[in-house]
């Protein structure tokens, strides 16, 4: 399953450090090479490795998620620009490693996520008019208004609450899966986060303490190229990120991110080392960024255009829709209605959520303890008078 | 009763809540079969097994994270950081994630983690290992601070922490972790996390501390006492939220205050004391409120006694308070 993917412009052939040196006599020169990429699927949608067993119907699923996901966030970026929405993180281009994983987990396994996973979140069952009361931060948001848009969370689909510190759910995670392992649970907990996290001390934390306590949590890496400006080979010097888990003494492994089968097939497998005890995992997911880091962003301060041109041939959903199309499962005809259908449901969500009211200004005040101390109520009623 | 000193009040505390939530765990960098660099968890990994209590590698910032994710999964943890001058590498954890956890989430999770550290000078500990950050924590929206001064204290409030809803910094004063010993009931109880304590009434100043300060606090009391001055020693014992009815009370009474930490005086904790008594009771006051405080510089190791306030500089703030 070695594939043709291009580490991500690391320009590494002029290296001084790949010329003759007696150094060299004590490395390993399989270290030196980069482990391959697992592929199931070439960007024409032709299987080059085994399938993984999902039933046909499973496969549909897979698809109509990936649309989903894809439309919600043009739906919000064209809300944004409108200035019916402040701020919006779009995940274009990476759907497939959000509903890939999302898969392979069950209900009852926790997620620790960052601020771009609204797909796994609304796989989950986050409810599409609920993610975007939560992107208005109206009444009805379930964090009732308290964050900028995109930090989802919700208990009841066990999808923690993001926080913008990049990284700080990595040793949450962690934390999760051992009081899963505590209670004797046979649940795991996973992260997401980037390649920017990578880099934090929080990965480093996460990481380290995961395998020494072999807990059952998988860490998902999504390379997606960029942590806004700066691209992974200058956030990190080794030719795949998951390499690092060699250093920590847990697997780790490469995936091509924008193919669905291979991220599925990946996740499930680690979920399921995970879940049987035999400790964590990195799974490492190419992809890319097709989209700004965010609507506040420029791209084309640091990225050329040019760049994403083999990208848009390894398009996540196209691809997958020509394999379906190959086995006789997807049409156009099908394709025309289902679009129908997802604007439709995005439509009724944005309206509905667009009707809610602003959360109560006396609810700024909740929260910060379980019970509400004195010298917050006497904040709480400053403020209101002086804003009657 | 039993007497006891701080650290093995502390010690009793963990290993009976320990054996009142069978799912409690601690966790921290030495506390297993060492027992904690100052024995507060001696014999915990024995009866409890490395399940509950986990020496974890080197890394706060783990540590914090760690025990944030299990209490998120309503898991009761206690994490020890070994020397509050090491919190640093967690604070980003304690201040962003910590504290905010329940806000951010609209109530729907909490992680009411009980983060115990030793803080303080007087053990010649230098400039890492004598720190006192409370203000920082008292900064931070969300947490709880607690510093006991007294083992009896120790214990009631650890155990208030420990089966409280919300993240408790609890800072152990360490250099009277074993200064004396007192009784401490056998009986189970608890100590209120909302309650200072007149330690010793009197009519004349009212002298604010917490930690190692209330009893040389409570010495230059009886040195003032000799002198004719009757000085009101208050032990904050929860620095946030702050008793602030307590502190009212005893200065209606006496009209003027002197506050005693050994942090830094700079936006110290007794920089928001002197500002809730200036918005509250400047009709009371009669003096200036004084602050006697550890130096603004680092804990100096060789001279760290001049860094550190004591029964002098406290009557010597008395006197300035009584001289106005
Ligand atoms: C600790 C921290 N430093 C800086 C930032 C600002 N910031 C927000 S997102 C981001 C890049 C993150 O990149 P990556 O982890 O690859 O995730 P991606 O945005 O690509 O999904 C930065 C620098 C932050 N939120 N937190
Ligand atoms: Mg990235």
């Amino acid at each position: 399953m070695e594939t043709t993917i291009v580490s991500q412009g690391s320009g590494r052939e002029q290296d001084p450090s790949r010329l003759e040196h007696p150094l060299h006599r004590y490395l390993d020169p399989v270290r030196a090479v980069p482990h391959p990429v697992v592929q199931v699927l070439d960007e024409q949608g032709i299987p080059v490795g085994p399938a993984p067993p999902i039933a046909a119907d499973d496969l549909l699923q897979l698809y109509r998620w990936m649309v989903r996901v894809r439309v919600f966030d043009t739906r919000m970026v064209n809300l944004q620009r409108q200035g019916r929405v402040a701020f919006f993180v779009p995940s274009w281009g990476e759907e497939a490693v959000q509903i890939g994983t999302a898969h392979a987990l069950e209900p009852h396994d926790w997620i620790f996520s960052a601020y771009r996973e609204q797909g796994t979140a609304m796989m989950r069952g986050y409810p599409p008019w609920k993610l975007i009361c939560q992107i208005l931060g109206n009444g009805e948001d379930l964090l009732k208004g308290r964050q900028m848009p995109d930090h989802f969370g919700a208990a009841e689909y066990r999808f923690t609450v993001a926080s913008s510190p990049v990284g700080t759910q990595i040793p949450q995670a962690v934390g999760g899966a051992l009081a899963l392992r505590l209670r004797g649970e046979p649940s795991v907990a996973v992260t997401y986060f980037g390649d920017g996290a990578s880099s934090t001390g929080d990965f480093h934390a996460g990481l380290t303490f995961a395998a020494v306590q072999q807990a059952p949590v998988v860490f998902f890496c999504k390379n997606n190229g960029w942590a806004i400006s700066l691209p992974t080979a200058r956030q990190c010097r080794a030719e795949r990120l998951a390499d690092k888990a060699i250093g920590y003494g847990l697997p780790g492994i490469t995936v091509d991110g924008n193919d669905i089968l291979a991220v599925c097939t990946v996740a499930r497998d680690a979920v399921d080392w995970a879940r049987s005890g035999r400790g964590p995992v990195l799974l490492e997911f190419l992809t890319q960024r097709m989209g700004p880091h965010s609507t506040a962003d420029d791209v084309t301060r640091y990225r050329p255009n040019e760049l994403l041109e083999p990208w848009k041939k390894r398009d996540p959903i196209h691809r997958f829709r020509l394999y379906l199309e190959g086995r006789g499962l997807w049409s156009v005809a099908a394709e025309q209605e289902f679009r129908a259908e997802v604007d439709e449901w995005f439509n009724e969500a944005i309206r509905r959520a667009e009707h809610q009211p602003p959360p109560a200004p006396e609810t700024m005040f909740d929260d910060v303890y379980a019970v509400t101390p004195w010298h917050l109520h006497e904040q709480q009623d400053e403020v209101l008078q002086c804003r009657k | 009763m039993p007497e006891m000193t701080l650290v093995q009040a502390v010690n009793s505390a963990l290993r009976e809540e320990m054996r009142r939530d069978p799912g409690m765990v601690l966790l921290g960098e030495d506390i297993g079969n060492l027992g904690g660099v100052f024995r507060a968890t001696d014999g915990l990994l024995g009866e409890f097994g490395e399940q509950r209590v986990m020496d974890t590698p080197l890394n706060e910032c783990g540590v914090v994270g760690v025990a944030i994710g299990m209490a998120m999964l309503g898991v009761r943890v206690c994490a020890e950081i070994q020397f509050a001058d090491f919190v640093y590498p967690g604070f980003d954890q304690i201040v962003n994630e910590l504290a905010k956890i329940r806000y951010r989430s609209g109530g729907q999770f909490s992680a009411p983690v009980v983060i115990r550290m030793p803080y303080g000078g007087g053990i010649r500990g230098g400039l890492y290992h004598s720190q006192s950050p409370e203000a920082l924590f008292v900064h931070t929206a969300g947490l709880r601070v607690v510093i006991p001064s007294n083992p009896y204290d120790a214990k009631g409030l650890l155990k208030a922490a420990l089966r409280g809803a919300d993240p408790v910094i609890f800072m152990e004063p360490k250099r009277i972790y074993r200064a004396g010993r007192a009784e401490v009931p056998t009986e189970d109880y608890t100590v209120p996390l909302d309650c200072a304590r007149v330690v010793r009434p009197g009519a004349d100043v009212t002298v604010l501390a917490y930690g190692a300060m209330v009893s040389l606090c409570l010495e230059a009391a009886d040195r003032a006492a000799a002198a004719g001055t009757e000085l009101e020693v208050l032990d904050i014992r929860t620095l946030w939220p702050l008793d602030i009815e307590a502190v009212l009370a005893s200065v209606r009474k006496t009209g003027r205050v002197v506050i005693v930490h050994e942090a830094p005086r700079a936006c110290g904790y007794g920089a928001e004391l002197a500002a809730q008594l200036c918005e509250r009771a400047i009709d009371v006051l009669q003096a200036p409120i004084v602050r006697v405080t550890g130096a603004d510089t680092p804990v100096p190791y060789a001279l760290e006694a001049y860094y550190l306030p004591d029964a002098a500089r406290v009557l010597h703030g008395v006197d300035r308070v009584l001289k106005y």
